[in-house]
């Protein structure tokens, strides 16, 4: 049995009163592509602010690597190895795209490092090499703030690249993108598989069956169930809970 | 065309070295020895204007107690001039400064002592400010306070130190100051004008300086990290980074610009007081980089010396307005010119400034279909 890289116990995260999440049990293997869908407010955006620091549990452990991460900083948890992609793209607005990404890729992250040494040349060619693969190249020098939504996603997915954590969470890689990219994005996101754990939150069922990926299933804080997409979507609780919204199929 | 660009600030601050203080002694232009010191005290004030632009144009830190890191550093330089001098106008019957009798103090104050070495004084001119900066910085920034939190929290302090200094008749003179213009230097009398055109000179020199340090910070990943600390800081947290260094190292670089400021300042308007850390100085400093460009270098240098020119001549014709032009000026920068000077400049700012008014186009419109109509008759047949 292969030890598991991030394991979720028993956790729970009240905001004065309402329960986000309840007894949530996660387990993440390494080189893993996990979906988690499920309807708005079953805790999925809570859920990884838990693994990546920005709100504490109130109760359970979360353990990466063995090790407890409970209480430690944004940064700190990130420099272990977890990378997040936001909801909305999240990028530095009035940087251009060449400079977001390298910002991210930079191995050391100290201001005395920043201010002291250059860039190697490597991860100058990574960097290059990830916005030729996104076809972010043509605007590398441009303002990030000056790019199309669908550019922003594309660019904050590659900031992830770039930066290369163990483990790869994205919060709705591809709100907003037209099918094409859609399917771009799951090419690009079963290539991280393997190198690195990826758990992707979608509500597009369409690409949740592109990744062909296991599937979890979250509902008023809780694990509803687990397993392939096909299985999942033969189980009648989730078709209670996704009750009217699953007619795209 | 490009390199002629760059040569254009160097071109001005030789000629300002060289040129201004030759007019100044021949009266060429009607431009006196009393404006040439004015001038010095508008450079002297751009480097604390670097410093806000660093803090606030870069980092997105709106600190409106530069005021105090200015005061301090003024304070550092008057208290050395204060006891070294030793004639009939500055050295009282005891030997100390003379404000002394007055309180019936015949002890020096034990804060004092180290401001009788000229290379400590110089020193402390920035590294007292830059140490009080770098302390209450990282209180500040390492309890995640920002926004206009780390405003208010910055001109609260900076009341603390106003009422301190206020206050304090026995240490520092209270209310007064400390008058510099009596005392000597290198052989001079402060206030003469040999020692005002020196002090000029000295200034000139700095800002380069002062002006390739903030470069340097500004211009890596340094700087990119402070403009990422601006746009989206949690953002730069999940990547790995911490912001709070990041922040004190500004924070204190910009209180040491501050400091070199209050001191330059001082030598040159002759006294330094409280009144450095009135609330309004403070707040008059950020309107010197907003006019002249927040977010660029150049732009803070021509905000401090063009505000306070055009202070000098408006207050020169209508004594009683200058506070209505300075207030009309601020809204109309912030309306009007949101980069500023510098970047109306930059970035050919005339035709955004008439959108505003809604007279021409913001920018050109792409894809071009949505104003080209034949384009549109195109696409429709296809």
């Amino acid at each position: 049995m292969q030890n598991s890289i991030l394991d979720l116990d028993q956790v729970s995260v009240s905001f004065d009163g309402f329960y986000a999440l309840t007894d949530l049990d996660f387990k993440l293997y390494p080189g893993e592509l996990r979906s988690i869908i499920g309807p708005n407010g079953a805790g999925k955006t809570t859920f990884l602010d838990v693994i990546t620091g920005k709100v504490k549990p109130t109760k359970g452990s979360v353990k990466l690597r063995g090790k407890s991460i409970i209480g430690l900083s944004e940064q700190k948890i990130s420099r272990m190895g977890v990378g997040r992609k936001f909801q909305t793209p999240r990028v530095w607005e009035n940087l251009t795209v060449q400079r977001n990404l390298e910002l991210t890729a930079s191995p050391t992250k100290t201001p005395w490092a920043l201010l002291t040494k250059s860039l190697s040349s490597v991860v100058r060619e990574e960097v290059f090499k990830i916005m030729e693969y996104v076809g972010l190249a043509p605007y590398a020098k441009l303002q990030a703030g000056s790019l199309s939504h669908g550019q922003k996603q594309w660019l904050a997915i590659s900031m992830l690249v770039a930066q290369s954590p163990d483990i790869i969470l994205l919060d709705e890689p591809v709100a907003g993108l037209t099918d094409d990219e859609t399917s771009k994005t799951a090419d690009l996101i079963k290539s991280l598989a393997g190198e690195h754990t990826v758990v992707v939150i979608e509500h597009d069922m369409e690409f949740i069956r592109d990744l062909g990926a296991p599937v979890t299933v979250l509902h008023q804080g809780q694990k509803l169930t687990e397993g392939s997409l096909e299985e999942v979507k033969r189980d009648p609780r989730v078709i209670e809970v996704y009750l009217g919204q699953t007619d795209e199929h | 065309m490009k390199l002629f660009k760059r040569l254009v600030p160097w071109i001005l601050l030789a000629f300002a070295f060289f040129i201004l203080p030759a007019m100044a002694n021949s009266e060429l232009f009607g431009f006196s020895q009393f404006r040439l010191n004015l001038f010095g005290r508008y450079f002297s004030l751009a480097f604390v204007a670097l410093g806000v632009d660093l803090i606030w144009g870069y980092t997105g830190l709106l600190s409106l107690g530069q005021g105090i890191f200015f005061s301090l550093g003024g304070y550092a330089i008057a208290m050395h001039l204060l006891l070294v001098t030793k004639n009939d106008f500055t050295t009282g019957a005891n030997g100390l400064p003379k404000f002394f009798e007055n309180y019936g103090v015949d002890n020096l104050p034990f804060f004092w002592e180290p401001f009788w070495s000229f290379p400590v004084s110089v020193i402390a001119v920035f590294l007292v400010p830059s140490v009080i900066a770098g302390f209450v910085g990282y209180l500040i920034f390492r309890n995640r306070i920002k926004g206009v939190y780390f405003s208010i929290i910055t001109q609260a302090s900076l009341m603390v130190f106003y009422h301190f200094f206020n206050g304090q008749q026995k240490l520092v003179n209270g209310t007064n100051g400390l008058k510099t213009s009596t005392t000597e230097i290198f052989g001079l009398v402060a206030g003469s004008d040999e020692a005002q055109i020196l002090f000029f000179r000295i200034t000139l020199i700095l800002l380069p300086f002062a002006f390739l340090l903030c470069k340097y910070l500004t211009s890596g990943r340094f700087g990119d990290s402070l403009v990422a600390i601006r746009d989206d800081e949690p953002r730069l947290r999940f990547s790995g980074f911490n912001p709070t260094p990041f922040k004190v190292i500004v924070f204190v670089v910009a209180g040491g610009l501050a400091g070199i400021s209050g001191a330059l300042y001082t030598v040159q308007s002759g006294i330094v007081s409280p009144q450095f850390m009135s609330i309004s100085m403070s707040i008059e400093m950020v309107i010197w980089v907003a006019v002249g460009g927040r977010g660029t270098l150049v732009g803070p240098i021509i905000g401090a010396v063009l505000v306070n020119y055009l202070r000098s001549l408006v207050s020169e014709a209508l004594p009683e307005a200058w506070l209505f032009v300075q207030g009309a000026l601020f809204v109309f920068v912030v309306v009007l010119m949101p980069d500023g000077i510098y970047g109306w400049f930059t970035k050919g700012g005339f035709t955004s400034m008439l959108a505003a008014f809604g007279i021409a186009k913001k920018t050109a419109t792409y894809p071009k279909v949505d104003v080209d109509e034949s384009l549109r008759e195109e696409s429709f047949k296809a």
